[in-house]
């Protein structure tokens, strides 16, 4: 086991570390709160000569992702962060980014969307960005987003993937907040992230064309195969989870399942509200009901059949939802937690909540009051309404 | 050594034959001609913004592009060939490219006047090793001949159609050159097709040769925007310069210098009347838009002769 150093970093200094000790070719950036601090200290460490990174500030989102792109195209290991607005702007470029099969890691600090601004955690900006064809990795605390960066750059560059991957935490909740950590040596981290050697590139001395016109004739076998490369990238992360569970201890699954084994009543959820749920469990648990709590920690590609198996024994599900999708029928993480429980033979009664949007504080009794409601449901046999929201007033 | 064409076009191309560039467009003959300026050593890698020259060239699965090539959106070519030579210098760094490459950004008016103008300020700011190249045909051809802020004024596009109320687009055309002078980078130049390519040539291996973000703004007719028979693209371009309309100057660390200056300066109607665009502009009672065309035009020239002193 790799020895590790016991600190105390907010969750964006655990990102700018992590990305410190991967010492990518190339990072282009543009400073948006929360994520901001990420690039100051990048900044820091490229002004003290502790990286021999490209440093590229550029003067937009759009331009931040642009640079990642014409980087990774020449052969770079490369990189970004941002929240809401700023992913928003990088929007046409994160399709352009994973259609030319460029790996490269973005750190998400997630943060309401406008209008109106707001400056606060939710996660309508990666939840939007769900289908752009990138990984999505999703952080529980500062220890999560660290280790997360790591496995993140290796499932993006394995030669079955070669797709971007996201890292996403919450703003300010566990991006501001800081909390013990354990990190890895260099010497162990650029062991476990290897050099990077793509196949083929811009500057490799040979002729390459990225990003041609692709006419009727291929656009749809290009799109079949970017979608093969996700369905593949789910053996790829497990394994790659593996790897650094063996060299770290620190063991992650597609999912983490607490205290599902016999539980009747699950919340489904993902980030730092995971943690907020798991007391209220423990509470809950011991009073002797049977609760639990399923945290996704990949959402992109969708581990359907992991959390179908893991609900396929309770009665009834909360989904929880900080992004609404305006479907008006419940949010992202629902429709698909839902969907992929379509299969099952008894399947859960189901239902979701909207929560914590705009940085609205998700205090325990948001989930006591959850767990609560999911007595009635089971009680009733039925769900009733299935789109409702939690923390919000006037409802 | 003296330029020579004829020794010029015996090069390899870089940019080669094949493409659905249209007969008399200007785009491609401005990509071969700033390609040639590249020393016979040194490698390239071009990134061109959406547009003709981009749908024209690389058609999957063939490519015009006999090096590397980027194509990554319409607004960002700058940006994404910043990223490029951004990974060309760390990698270079660290010992693990060996060739020499030279990078250059294509853009048409449209990616570069108008939705490219913030990535293009923004990696000229910054000072990437890199020349930027604006094939300025003076409207949107690509999505079908529509306004860009490089229209001048009268032209008849899509979307400022000539009317029984407007006569045409009805602002006058913005001076990108100077926008990209006012950046400070070392090399800035306007050229376009004239006689023996010397003019284009010469500013091409400057902007390739000077160190830092260099910007070249090539007049590149569009035949079927401008409506004029595709045979007539030098002879338009040459009708550009003597009238004045398109300036030959290169600005050089802030120096600016004309570098053609004509013996007679020939009058705006010559260079108006052959190009449909401007046809409405010669009916009878429009002699006024001619006349407001013309000293809109020795107002720059003016200008511009002050500058160059």
């Amino acid at each position: 086991m790799a020895k590790s150093i016991r600190e105390r970093l907010s969750g964006n200094e655990a990102v700018a570390t992590a990305l410190k000790q991967i010492n990518p070719d190339v990072i282009g950036a543009y400073p948006i709160t929360p994520s901001t601090e990420v690039v100051h200290y990048f900044a820091q460490y490229v002004a003290d000569g502790q990286v021999d990174t490209e440093f590229v500030a550029v003067e937009s989102e759009h331009s931040a992702m642009s640079v990642c792109i014409g980087a990774a195209a020449a052969g770079a290991r490369t990189g970004t962060v941002t929240s809401a607005c700023g992913l928003a702007l990088m929007w046409e470029l994160l399709y352009v980014a994973s259609g030319h099969r460029l790996p490269m890691t973005l750190n998400v600090i997630n943060r309401a969307l406008s209008g109106p601004i707001n400056i606060n955690n939710d996660h309508s900006d990666s939840m939007g960005a769900r289908d752009s064809g990138w990984i999505q990795l999703y952080s529980e605390n500062n220890q999560e987003a660290y280790d997360n960066n790591f496995m993140a750059l290796r499932i993006a560059e394995h030669k079955d993937v070669l797709l971007p991957a996201m890292v996403c935490q919450d703003g300010f909740i566990t991006s501001h907040a800081i909390e013990n950590i354990e990190l890895l040596e260099d010497a162990d981290i650029r062991k476990f992230i290897g050099e990077y050697k793509p196949e083929r590139h811009l500057i490799d001395g040979k002729p390459l064309s990225v990003g041609p016109y692709d006419t009727v004739q291929f656009y749809f076998e290009h799109q079949y195969q970017r979608a093969q490369a996700m369905i593949k990238s789910k053996a790829v992360v497990k394994q790659i989870f593996k790897e650094f569970g063996d060299l770290t201890g620190r063991k992650y699954d597609l999912i983490e399942e607490y205290k599902m084994e016999d539980a009747e009543r699950a919340i489904v959820v993902l980030n730092s509200s995971a943690g907020t749920a798991k007391v209220v469990c423990d509470q809950l648990r011991a009073k002797g009901e049977k609760v639990g709590v399923l945290k996704i920690r990949l959402f992109r590609p969708f581990p359907a059949e992991e959390i179908a198996k893991a609900l396929s024994h309770v009665k009834a599900v909360a989904v929880m939802d900080k992004a609404d999708s305006f479907s008006a029928v419940g949010g992202p993480v629902f429709a698909d937690v839902r969907s992929a429980c379509y299969e099952l033979a008894n399947r859960p009664l189901m239902v979701n909540y909207i929560y914590g949007l705009g940085g609205r504080d998700v205090p325990v009794e948001n989930f006591f009051k959850v767990y609560e409601d999911l007595n009635e449901v089971i009680k009733n046999g039925k769900t009733g309404n299935i789109y409702r929201h939690v923390g919000v007033r006037g409802v | 050594m003296a330029y020579n064409l004829k020794k010029e076009c015996c090069k390899p191309e870089r940019f080669v034959g094949g493409h659905r560039l249209c007969a008399g467009c200007g785009a491609g003959v401005a990509v071969r001609g700033v390609l040639r300026a590249v020393n016979d050593e040194d490698k390239t890698v071009c990134g061109v913004a959406t547009s003709c020259l981009e749908v024209s060239s690389v058609l999957y699965p063939f490519t015009a592009w006999n090096e590397g090539f980027i194509h990554s959106a319409f607004e960002n070519v700058a940006a994404s060939v910043a990223g490029v030579e951004a990974s060309y210098k760390a990698q270079k760094r660290k010992g693990k490219i060996k060739d020499n490459y030279k990078f250059v950004a294509f853009g048409g008016d449209g990616g570069t006047y108008d939705i490219g103008l913030q990535s293009l300020s923004g990696a000229l700011e910054r000072g990437h090793d890199m020349v930027y190249v604006c094939y300025d045909n003076e409207a949107y051809m690509n999505t079908g001949l529509q306004r860009s802020s490089s229209t001048p004024k009268f032209a008849e596009v899509t979307t400022a159609p000539v009317g029984t109320e407007v006569p045409g687009k009805m602002q006058h055309k913005k001076d990108l050159t100077e926008i990209v002078v006012g950046h400070g980078v070392p090399y800035v130049a306007q050229t376009t097709f004239i006689g023996n390519f010397s003019d284009l040539h010469e500013k091409a291996h400057k902007a390739h040769y000077t160190p830092g973000a260099n910007f070249l703004n090539i007049l590149a007719p569009c035949p079927r925007g401008w409506r004029y028979p595709p045979e007539d693209l030098m002879a338009i371009c040459k009708l550009a310069v003597e009238t004045c309309v398109w300036p030959l100057y290169e600005v050089v660390e802030g120096e600016w210098k004309l570098t053609y200056e004509p013996k007679n300066k020939l009058p705006i109607e010559d260079y108006l009347k052959v190009q449909g665009r401007f046809r409405h502009m010669f009916a009878k009672g429009a002699e006024w838009m001619v006349e407001e065309l013309q000293k809109h035009v020795d107002m720059k020239w003016e200008k511009l002769l002050k500058k160059c002193k």
